[in-house]
């Protein structure tokens, strides 16, 4: 430890039992914290302490803890993932913290997001959305050939620009509104674009779009908080495409 | 029907009936500025112009604008309503990224603009406001309305002035958001094009502001008399 100075830090931790428990905030100091840490090892030392002293960890989301899996769900400081560009929670560093720092920490807040223990939601209700459409319907059998389709370059990029979108939340749990747009508008676009996705494209977006709503996500009003949360820069320009899609699918 | 019910439809309706709101500010705007004398007869000529036309014409135009008030309204509360339920906890550190002042308060500067749109018509329109200085009541020397007269006389006021003004204000407010996020709910937009719809419709809230605080200014200052 002689090399590195480290950090004493006050965490103000959101702590629910289960989605009927009413919650509260509890406060908790970081100790021996070093600049390299994650924000969710820092987490994991706390874990640690409060383990050793015989009290109930906090619970939290993770998984990869490399960057790509969206598992991790935390709003630290009012900002989802901590509001470093283009970075989730696990891929967050304590540098970007001081010493003597108070740290709010709670859980996504959408009605769509129910709170399953402190900081843990349910986010199934995206997988809601994607049940209503955001897949494309195709024979199993023989593998097709891999250029029989052929997509121009930009088209195909503009395809994976979509679907960077790894399914965290973030942009729910940013939105002023709870809705679920940017993630329903990155699943869309991501199909729209491309020729297999294109014959059920109407039918998707009308499907899709009335999940959103049936799950009891909220509405768009374009503040683009959404873009700013999400950990992996999905741009709104693909709600525009969603819109375009919905209009069109009114006509067709 | 998918376009009332569900999200989407309902913001499409919302951004076009508010589009076309947008736009009958526009021309409403260039008849006002004919009170700075570019038209032959000044604004009582235009007032003279816009009542001769056919009645039908006349009705039908102020059964759409209240049409189109009336929709926008509804599903603003409707929306509105909505989206407060969309996250029904707060967080306890309040953090906005890229949301403006404009953009969260669409429901009370549309609830000032509506107020201020009620008061208006009284004040103008149906003349009830002042019935002393009523153009209708008050001919001038060709026989028209005297809308010129019944103005001055509204804005040498400096209360009903500051009303007008700061309705205005509100008005900038509400456009700054309203006409780019009319671009991006009918999905006429991109990452190319957004910056720059949103610098033209911040800019085009702003000519409106400008032109229309302009009338009751320049009485206000004597500059028009």
């Amino acid at each position: 430890m002689s090399d590195h100075k480290t950090m004493t830090l006050t965490l103000i931790v959101w702590r629910q039992k289960n989605a009927s428990d009413p919650g509260k905030f509890e406060t908790y100091t970081a100790k021996n914290i070093t600049e390299h840490h994650s924000f969710l090892e820092m987490l994991d030392c706390v874990n640690e302490d409060l383990i050793h002293t015989g009290k109930d960890p906090i619970v939290f989301d993770h998984d990869c803890r490399e960057g790509i899996c969206g598992m991790c769900s935390q709003v630290i400081n009012g900002a989802p993932h901590g509001g470093q560009d283009r970075t989730t929670v696990c891929q967050l560093h304590m540098r970007k913290f001081k010493d003597g720092d108070t740290i709010y920490i709670e859980p996504w807040r959408a009605r769509a997001f129910p709170i399953i223990r402190d900081l843990i939601v349910d986010r199934s209700a995206l997988d809601k959305i994607i049940q209503a459409g955001g897949y494309t319907s195709c024979h199993t059998g023989g593998v097709a050939d891999g250029n029989a389709i052929l997509i121009p370059k930009p088209v195909a990029d503009e395809a994976m620009d979509a679907a960077e979108c790894v399914g965290c939340g973030a942009c729910v749990a940013g939105c002023p509104n709870g809705a679920a747009m940017l993630f329903t508008g990155a699943k869309i676009s991501q199909l729209a674009l491309l020729p297999q996705g294109q014959a059920e494209a109407s039918a998707r977006v009308r499907n899709m779009s009335d999940a959103m709503t049936e799950c009891g996500f909220g509405n768009c009003t374009n503040h683009y908080e959404c873009m700013a949360a999400c950990p992996k820069g999905i741009n709104v320009k693909f709600i525009a495409r969603m819109n375009r899609e919905f209009l069109k699918a009114q006509f067709a | 029907m998918q376009l009332l019910k569900s999200s989407i439809g309902r913001k499409i309706l919302m951004a076009i009936t508010g589009q076309a709101m947008v736009l009958f500010a526009v021309i409403h705007l260039l008849g006002n500025s004919s009170i700075f004398g570019w038209l032959p007869g000044g604004i009582n000529a235009y007032a003279h112009h816009l009542h001769s036309l056919p009645a039908p014409v006349i009705i039908g135009f102020r059964l759409g604008l209240l049409v189109f008030v009336c929709v926008h309204v509804w599903f603003g509360i409707q929306l509105t309503i909505e989206n407060r339920g969309g996250r029904p906890q707060q967080y306890a550190v309040k953090t906005l990224q890229k949301a403006t002042f404009a953009s969260e308060n669409m429901i009370w500067t549309g609830g000032l603009l509506v107020a201020f749109i009620l008061y208006h018509l009284l004040h103008f329109t149906f003349q009830v406001v002042s019935p002393e200085t009523a153009a209708l009541s008050h001919p001038d020397s060709l026989g028209n309305p005297n809308v010129l007269g019944m103005v001055v006389a509204a804005f040498q006021n400096m209360f009903v002035t500051l009303i007008y003004a700061g309705a205005m204000v509100v008005l900038f407010l509400h456009l700054s958001h309203g006409i780019q996020s009319f671009f991006q709910t009918l999905g006429w937009s991109n990452d190319r094009v957004q910056p720059f719809i949103t610098k033209a419709g911040t800019l085009v809230a702003l000519g409106l502001f400008l032109g229309y605080a302009a009338v009751p200014l320049t009485i206000l200052l004597r500059i028009l008399k």
